[in-house]
């Protein structure tokens, strides 16, 4: 076993010109359309270019019939790739046991235990950049009800005939190709509907962190816990991520990675806390490529991840009546927080 | 009481926690806190005991009980599992490793009734002849001792306290007494296939007759072996007069319960694999053994054991219950403690199996030597309650 393993990985370095991890993660299929850009612009024209390529992008569950059948053998395929524990995501699989247990201990603790078995049950959880399903799926089976979203119309349609097979995830689990500030724009189905974000290995990616920081603002529930996990901006992540991975071992394609746009942990901290999210934890992450296991360390230096909690409404100071009593007890809400 | 003539042993108190039915404990009158095992061919002997004779080193119990209790805890969870008895399997259909279009990504069983069932998760505990590991086209390794087990019940002459499970090396095959209560206990007596066959043969007094011979005779003993085990038990007490232990008397058998002679062939066993993709082998599915340690049952035990841990750590972290990661740790643990367990059985059977004089002198100074060091022992109890 140790053995297939190791050989795996020499051919690996060896071979394989797409992914493969020494930081966990990515993806060449990320890669051909990444979050590079927030802007609008941007996401419309993937929409356009996902809308012409494929007559039917959203692939509902009950009416897998509608679907055209070559349009679900591409994403079979591509769920090859992507679900296959051993493959090219092998790290993104088992970076589940620790941040499974991350997402589910955290949320037991703010909302108290549920039905045994099913720990999440009626908790709301919103899956950013969820790729074929590796997360959405474990958090669907723990009870949560779970929407998976994610630009790229390829990724999405994998995940839905993934999860359609497993009838423990076909009521909970749904998919859409959307852009999270699409989904928070006022008025759409998103704001304020969430007891849960997770934005797993996805900020690395992303040009504008404000913009991003507040939609998620927007979707949460106040109290809502809004869950990070992506890799530290320093010389150690430099060397590994960017030289070793890409540039000297050809793992990862050239440019997967943006250096720059690496966030570090206590600039993370800084953004959120300035857009109303109060950091409850943050924890280091090391992924062993001989072993192909995560553990939680204590130094955030290469991968972190980060449970930040949406602060409860705090009320405009300026224009409300002091006297009124709904003010008073916000404010004493705000206080208490900040206190 | 009739008792059934198939007993497990189980060395290892630490699985009982599954048995908590009332129904278990009552029956449960055979603790016994000794175990007596010879060699027929010299005067060696090694007992195992806990100190004091305070806490029990095994129990002892019988098959039906077990099941028994099994199904009524089967009961209370009815509304989680279900039981479908008198069905048989007559096929299987083993998913693709990769998708493919239309094709359900599950196991497949189809029943005897035309019933068809898909499940994440197949577990095959049918047995040394298991089918779900022939269809998964596992690879075993295995053999067949040229030996066959004769199981009987044992009135014995007189009621006695009997809490000591005695077990003796003859030259063709251990012979072994398991206590049932204070006045029968279980026989298994591993023996050659002719052997065996003729013991089937005898009418019940002379059955008893060859036990009691069995147990008692020593026509196997030379005058060489019985020199030099003598001397070296001298030695022994010499360095380490504190060890060794009383010698008790097996109890003599007066007659058998009525219709309760039966043999069974005997070998060895082991699958290569114990998983497959959506697939575990546990008990004597995945692995096999002799009686003469008293350990197939216990192995089966550890087998569910690990697997329900891992399964329930997998859950709570909402995995697929049939991915490769916690089965493949199933097997690793599980492969681990098996295969040494099982050369020392194997190891055991080969080296009681012979009359020649240097093997005899060689087991007979290591059964004693054994004996007199209390830590070795308690290794082999504490390996053998793992």
């Amino acid at each position: 076993m140790y053995s297939k393993k190791f050989g795996q990985l020499i051919l690996g370095f060896c071979t394989r010109c797409s992914t493969s991890v020494v930081n966990g993660t990515p993806t060449s299929i990320r890669n051909t359309i990444s979050w590079t850009s927030v802007c609008k612009h941007h996401t419309q024209f993937l929409e356009r270019r996902s809308q012409m390529g494929f007559a039917h992008v959203r692939i509902r569950s009950a009416s897998k019939t509608t679907v055209d059948p070559n349009e679900v053998k591409r994403f079979q395929l591509l769920a090859n790739k992507w679900w296959n524990e051993q493959g090219d995501f092998a790290a993104l699989h088992s970076m589940n046991d620790l941040r499974v247990p991350f997402i589910r201990d955290n949320l037991l603790n703010a909302h108290g235990g549920r039905r045994p078995g099913k720990p999440l049950a009626g908790l709301r959880i919103l899956d950013v950049g969820c790729g074929g399903g590796l997360l959405t799926e474990p958090l669907g089976r723990l009870g949560a009800d779970v929407l998976g979203i994610d630009p790229v119309a390829d990724s999405i349609g994998t995940a839905e005939v993934h999860a359609w097979h497993d009838p423990d995830l076909r009521g909970n689990v749904r998919y859409r190709a959307i852009t999270l500030e699409e989904l928070s724009e006022k008025g759409g189905q998103g704001a304020g509907q969430f007891d849960a974000v997770v934005a797993s290995e996805v900020v690395e990616h992303l040009a504008d962190l404000e913009t991003f920081t507040l939609c998620c603002n927007q979707v949460l529930k106040p109290g809502g816990s809004l869950f990070i996990t992506t890799i530290n901006k320093t010389q150690l992540s430099y060397a590994l991520a960017i030289v070793a991975a890409e540039e000297v071992l050809h793992i990862v394609p050239s440019g997967t990675h943006d250096w720059d746009k690496f966030v570090s942990p206590m600039e993370l901290e800084r953004l959120l806390e300035s857009n109303g999210f109060h950091v409850e934890s943050i924890r280091g992450m090391l992924y062993n490529p001989l072993s192909g296991a995560w553990s939680w360390t204590e130094s955030t230096s290469i991968n972190y991840a980060l449970h930040a909690v949406k602060l409860e409404e705090e009320p405009n100071l300026d224009e409300d009546d002091p006297e009124d009593p709904t003010v008073i007890v916000a404010q004493a809400k705000a206080r208490r927080w900040y206190n | 009481k009739i008792f059934s003539f198939t007993v497990s042993e189980m060395m290892c108190l630490n699985y009982l926690f599954y048995f908590d039915t009332q129904l278990f404990w009552d029956t449960l009158t055979n603790i016994y806190p000794l175990s007596n095992v010879w060699d027929a061919c010299s005067d060696a002997l090694i007992t195992f005991d806990k100190e004091n004779l305070q806490d029990e080193l095994a129990y002892i119990v019988e098959n039906n009980i077990i099941v028994a209790a099994l199904t009524k805890q089967l009961e209370n969870l009815s509304d989680q599992v279900r039981v479908q008895y008198k069905s048989k399997v007559v096929k299987y259909i083993w998913p693709k490793s990769h998708q493919v279009a239309d094709a359900i990504p599950w196991v497949q069983v189809t029943l005897a009734n035309g019933q068809t069932l898909q499940t994440k998760l197949l577990i095959g505990a049918d047995g040394p002849n298991s089918m779900v590991r022939r269809e998964a086209g596992i690879p075993t390794v295995k053999w067949n001792y040229d030996q066959s087990a004769v199981v009987a019940v044992l009135h014995l002459s007189e009621p006695t306290e009997n809490n000591v499970a005695w077990q003796r090396f003859l030259p063709t095959g251990p012979i072994a007494m398991l206590p049932l209560s204070d006045t029968e206990s279980s026989l298994v007596w591993s023996t050659s296939h002719r052997h065996a066959e003729e013991l089937l043969q005898l009418d019940e007094e002379s059955f008893v007759d060859s036990i009691n011979t069995a147990f008692w005779s020593n026509e196997n003993h030379s005058e060489l072996v019985e020199t030099a085990g003598s001397l070296f038990r001298t030695a022994l007490s010499v360095l380490m007069p504190s060890a060794g232990s009383a010698r008790q008397l097996p109890p003599s058998v007066a007659g058998i319960g009525p219709k309760s002679r039966v043999m069974f062939p005997l070998g060895m066993g082991h699958a290569s694999e114990y998983i497959r993709h959506r697939v575990a082998l546990i008990g004597d599915a995945a692995h096999r053994v002799h009686p003469l340690a008293g350990q197939g049952a216990n192995l089966g035990f550890g087998d569910v054991a690990c697997l329900t841990q891992l399964l329930s750590q997998a859950a709570f972290n909402g995995k697929d219950l049939g991915a490769m990661q916690h089965l493949l740790e199933y097997e690793t643990v599980r492969q681990r403690h098996n295969l040494p367990m099982m050369a020392a059985i194997d190891l055991m059977k080969r080296l009681y199996s012979t009359n020649a004089a240097p093997m005899v002198v060689l087991r007979t100074f290591g059964l004693q030597a054994t004996n007199t060091l209390p830590a070795m022992k308690a290794q082999i109890m504490a390996f053998a309650s793992k």
